[in-house]
């Protein structure tokens, strides 16, 4: 799924009012950041080497542009969803639910 | 005589209403409507304070929230408020307001030798002198900040009530002029929710105080309709008396409402104050512009005012400043404030700095009788406490110098316009970028970052005309940006005497060559900032704007420059001969005005600034005295003191009553889950360390759990009530972590996994009892067998206790027979009363928490938190006989190889015993390899939790310690802080019943 980003400028007027996947659109100050998304729990953490690991547990890519964020709505559903959001701008691009597939990054 | 100063007729004050007020104790009589300032003025105050670094007497210099000069310490006792400005301050019955910065009295000022002593006292005068040696700037800024204090913060308890607001709207409008009230007509009618925000108690601006046309006919009864339409429109809110104080990303705006500030009496129903948090759609700012200030030497007598201001005063509150009243200026516009104190019977001479004169106005100048000085400036002021004479001078443009004699003008009032400035700090604050435009010679805004737009004279665009449809249409424009209906355009005729037209505005600079050491040039008058100052902070290097900021403090008062900034760059551009954009201006940050603490705050002080917890047994624990100790939000029973024993005495008492007969803990605050499904032991199999597979229903196991680094977080007993059904505990200050810790794995990694948790702490009432008589004691008040065989150890059973329906699970955390009993929440108290009457026969001692440490320690049991910090593993605690070795994966599993936490030199939870059988070590204390007279020493580890113990007779410790599992018997040394060494046998952590022979009984 491409994204027109001229479109999402225009049409998100609420920055920062979150739109909870489960919600709606709700204040900022409900929520909480919790870092990365899409890092998946290695399956067989016994069999993969310490590197393997440790690339798991510390890094992040702490991007300067679009970035995928875990979110929770703390004060609400208390539910857990993805974030796609511009560091820069701190524009939040979309919202999505757990399990959903990355939505691709278009620079239009 | 009061009131000398009101004209006869005029102005929009309620002559039939006087209202006292006292300024520096003396007492005085205004009009409802005025303000201080005004009302001041209306009974010839005019010395309102003294300067913040010399001292010199200040007036009142503009009519608005601009004002650097007159602003006072405001009201009295707790209520009383510094720094507040004169102009803005409704005046009401009872007011009492006083100078600031002036000893003993604003007309005698001792710090006003400070004036005289000028010449040692240039911009950087503190930075240079109190620089040596360092460690004395304490002593220094002691004496500074005294001298230099604007005014005094109450120091009792605030007694006002504030609140805070979040507001959501499609477009809010800052600034209720001509502007802003045309945008919200025009957004307003299309039917989208408008927000329209003005600090002044009287929506207008500008348009209050001047006299126009719409349509050939009276501007103001058409600015009252069309304040009357707006009213009348149920999608537009309006606030007035309300300053947006902040603009932050994506439209959201802070602005402070003066709920009640203007009534002597405070309401018990309403607050002082309210403090908006304001997310908007589309943002028009229309807060319009100040008047600039001309520099010229002595430009800061009482009696010097911004022409605009001597315009409102005249015409909103009908006083006359001045009888004989110089007009200086550089542009047409300020002309009308001439005719208007001209036809209120005052005398005026103008000083214009340009020689060549729009005819229209030379005319009516000599129809009225008015003296103009073209191309002439006025060069220096003279009078002590007001201004009485000035000397002006002609210009020489061409050599750029004054020429000619010097001339005498006897003034009481001096009117000065050197041209406007929009207000751009919001702009800015929402990134918006400035440029310098040379036609207004002012920076006006260019670049929109935000959904925002920027209209009338706040976007350097002064023409009434223009600004009357332009406003109404951006109104329009932004509903329509948001999908709402358009609305018909209007074509108003707006007119005004004299038009603001770009090419009569220019640049003033005075006394160019003529600005030396000791002149008094004020480009900021709060902070007494000069242009010599500028000149010498230029010529020692301090070149860039934001350093000639800081070291002349320039713009850095409470009013943040708003009369200051533009001169000052204006004068930095002609020093350096550089266009003012290459110059630059400073950063513009919220709050735009001072604000109250207070009303940040909001509602969040005392008992609501964060929430108490109480058990359903507190007010028992309050009834029998019980001292709290606060864990987390909750108020948990620390010690139980009995007549005058002091903590230690009844801890004592407390311990053994549980080591010898029995003893009654309040574990309410144990956090307490409930999980269920069909994949619950799958889930505590990932959750915890060991293994849950097994774990048989009617059984408690205890648990550790660590996060991915494999380090410690949590703990606790977890029961299995059902085949798929779960009873979690975690600690009480982790209650929540672990709730989240939960949900983030079963909502993030593990989605098809079929578990709910549920949070059930505060279901629960858990009364825990603990010692040898605990099975006698329960077995009278209870269903349940609970004879050794049937109910033993590590086990769980349900019945009634007291007749309540309980759960009671047989675990321990003291090492003595233990059970605990939990019952709905509601009849915890209830429980525990019985308890407490049926117990007097076993002499049943309530303990708090630091009873329940001592005799966890007395057994070497940890406290996730104390014992551990987060950086120590489950090997490091000893306890890997809790680790599942068969368990192919679980939280933390793989980090436990890790090469950091497998070295042997890792920090170890030993036990300490001081070979003193004395010392208890305060706990943090340090192991040391060896003691030093004095630090650095190489540390071997410390001391984590260290009581004395009463079941022992001598002190227990708990550390943790380098290789500690290699060091048992060995011995280390310790030192404290009064520097005594401490010496010590490491031991295991077991130091009471090592058999464990007690809980089993």
């Amino acid at each position: 799924m491409k994204l027109q980003r001229q479109q999402l400028l225009i049409n998100n007027f609420f920055m920062f009012i979150i739109n909870c996947p489960y919600c709606g659109e709700r204040d900022q100050t409900e929520f909480t950041c919790h870092g990365e998304a899409h890092i998946a729990r290695p399956d067989n953490p016994s069999e993969i080497s310490d590197e393997e690991w440790g690339r798991y547990l510390f890094f992040r890519e702490n991007p300067k542009g679009t970035h995928f964020e875990r979110w929770t709505h703390d004060h609400g559903c208390r539910r857990w969803f993805n974030v796609m959001r511009d560091t820069v701008t701190d524009q939040i691009i979309k919202t999505y639910k757990m399990g959903e597939a990355k939505p691709e990054i278009s620079n239009e | 005589m009061s009131n000398q100063n009101r004209t006869i007729y005029g102005g929009k004050v309620n002559r039939e209403k006087p209202i006292n007020f006292v300024f520096n104790g003396k007492s005085y009589i205004g009009y409802q409507g005025d303000t201080l300032a005004s009302a001041l003025l209306a009974n010839d105050v005019h010395l309102i304070g003294r300067s913040f670094k010399y001292h010199r007497a200040r007036g009142i210099l503009t009519a608005g929230s601009e004002e650097p000069n007159a602003i006072v310490q405001l009201g009295l006792g707790a209520r009383t408020e510094p720094n507040i400005r004169a102009t803005e301050v409704e005046l009401y019955e009872g007011l009492e307001a006083s100078s600031q910065n002036c000893w003993p009295s604003v007309n005698f000022d001792i710090g006003a030798m400070n004036n005289f002593l000028s010449r040692i006292f240039p911009a950087g005068f503190y930075y240079k002198t109190f620089k040596w040696p360092p460690s004395m700037w304490l002593f220094y800024e002691h004496f500074i900040r005294k001298a230099a204090g604007l005014g005094q913060s109450p120091t009792a308890k605030n007694p006002d009530r504030y609140e805070q607001k979040f507001y959501y709207t499609d477009i809010t409008i800052v600034g209720g002029g001509i502007s802003g009230l045309l945008a919200a007509l025009g957004a307003g009618r299309s039917g989208c929710k408008v927000l329209l925000i003005d600090e002044n108690p009287e929506l207008g601006g500008y348009l209050l105080d001047y006299n126009f046309s719409i349509n050939e006919k009276d501007g103001k009864k058409w600015l009252k309709k069309i304040i009357d339409e707006l009213n009348g429109l149920a999608n537009v809110v309006i606030l007035k008396r309300t300053t947006a104080m902040g603009y932050y990303d994506y439209n959201y705006l802070t602005a402070l409402e003066k709920v009640t500030n203007h009534h002597i009496e405070f309401s018990s129903t309403l607050p002082r104050e309210r403090y908006w948090r304001i997310r908007s759609k589309k943002v028009i700012l229309a807060q319009g512009a100040f008047e600039r200030p001309l520099v010229f030497a002595d430009n800061d007598r009482p009696g010097i005012m911004m022409a605009s201001a001597g315009q409102k005063y005249l015409s909103r509150y009908g006083v006359l400043p001045g009888k004989s009243v110089v007009l200086f200026t550089n542009n047409d516009h300020a002309y009308l404030t001439a005719f208007e104190f001209v036809e209120k019977g005052a005398k005026v001479t103008v000083v214009d700095t340009r020689d060549l004169l729009n005819a229209r106005i030379s005319e009516k100048c000599k129809s009225l009788n008015i003296t103009v000085f073209k191309s002439y400036s006025v060069i220096k002021t003279y009078g002590d406490k007001k201004v009485n004479r000035i000397e002006i001078q002609q210009v020489d443009k061409n050599q750029n110098q004054l020429t000619g004699e010097v001339e005498n003008i006897h003034t009481d009032c001096v009117l000065m316009s050197g041209g406007w400035n929009p207000a751009v700090q919001l702009f800015s604050q929402s990134r918006g970028k400035l440029k310098y435009d040379l036609k207004i010679n002012t920076f006006v805004p260019d670049k929109i970052i935000e959904n925002q737009k920027i209209i009338g004279s706040n976007n350097g665009q002064f023409n009434l005309q223009e600004n009357l449809n332009e406003s109404f249409e951006a109104g329009i424009a932004a509903a329509n940006e948001l999908n709402f209906n358009s609305v018909e355009k209007v074509n108003w005729t707006g007119k005004e005497e004299i038009e603001f037209t770009h090419s009569d505005v220019e640049p003033y600079m005075l006394g160019k060559k003529k600005v030396t050491k000791g002149s008094k040039h004020f480009i900021d008058f709060q902070n007494d900032v000069t242009a010599a100052d500028i000149f010498l902070a230029q010529r020692e290097g301090y070149i860039s704007v934001e350093h000639t900021k800081r070291y002349t403090t320039t713009g850095m008062g409470t009013d943040q420059g708003k009369t200051s900034n533009v001169n000052a760059l204006a004068l930095m551009s002609h020093i350096h001969n550089k266009p003012v954009d290459e110059i630059g201006h400073t950063t513009f940050r919220p709050p735009y005005a001072p604000q109250t603490i207070g009303a940040i705050a909001g509602r969040s002080v005392d008992k609501l600034f964060d929430p108490e917890r109480k058990t359903s047994m507190h007010e028992w624990h309050v009834e029998n005295k019980a001292v709290f100790e606060d864990v987390g939000q909750w108020k948990r029973p620390y010690y139980f003191p009995q007549n005058k024993e002091d903590i230690h005495q009844a801890v004592k008492r407390e311990c053994l009553a549980v080591r010898n007969s029995l003893g009654i803990l309040d574990a309410s605050t144990l956090g307490k889950i409930d999980l269920q499904g069909p994949d619950a032991a799958k889930f505590l199999n990932m959750i915890y360390t060991n293994a849950w597979s097994k774990l048989e229903i009617g059984s408690c196991r205890y648990g550790l759990m660590c996060n991915e680094h494999g380090m410690i977080f949590d703990d606790g007993v977890t029961s299995r009530l059902g085949e798929n059904h779960y009873h979690m505990t975690t600690t009480t200050g982790g209650a929540a972590r672990v709730m989240s810790w939960l949900e983030e794995f079963l909502q993030t990694e593990w989605l098809d996994m079929k578990v709910f948790c549920t949070s059930v702490t505060e279901q629960w009432a858990v009364l825990s009892i603990s010692g040898p008589n605990s099975r006698e004691f329960l077995k009278d008040l209870t269903n349940i067998d609970l004879s050794k065989e049937n109910f033993p150890f590590m086990k769980f059973r349900e019945g009634e206790v007291c007749g309540v329906k309980a759960r009671i699970f047989r675990i321990s955390f003291t090492g003595e027979l233990s059970y605990e009993v939990n019952v709905p929440a509601r009849y915890g108290r209830y429980v525990w009363e019985k308890f407490m009457e049926h117990g007097k026969k076993y002499n049943i001692t309530p303990y708090g928490t630091e009873t329940m440490h001592v005799l966890r320690a007395e057994k070497g049991f940890i406290i996730v938190g104390q014992d551990t910090d987060g950086s120590v593993t489950p090997s490091d605690m000893n306890m890997d006989w809790i680790v599942s070795k068969k368990k192919e994966d679980f939280l933390g599993k793989r980090s436990f190889t890790r090469s950091d936490t497998v070295r042997h030199d890792r920090k170890k939870f030993v036990g300490l015993l001081v070979n003193d059988k004395k010392t208890i070590l305060p706990e943090g204390s340090h192991i040391v390899e060896k003691a030093l007279k004095q630090p650095p020493m190489k540390m071997l580890g410390h001391v984590t939790s260290s009581y004395y113990s009463p079941a022992l007779g001598y002190p227990i410790a708990l550390a943790m310690l380098k290789d500690g599992f290699s060091k048992m018997g060995e011995q280390v040394v310790v030192p404290l802080m009064n520097g005594k060494i401490i010496e010590a046998t490491v031991t295991d952590t077991i130091f009471y019943d090592k058999e464990g022979k007690r809980n089993n009984e």
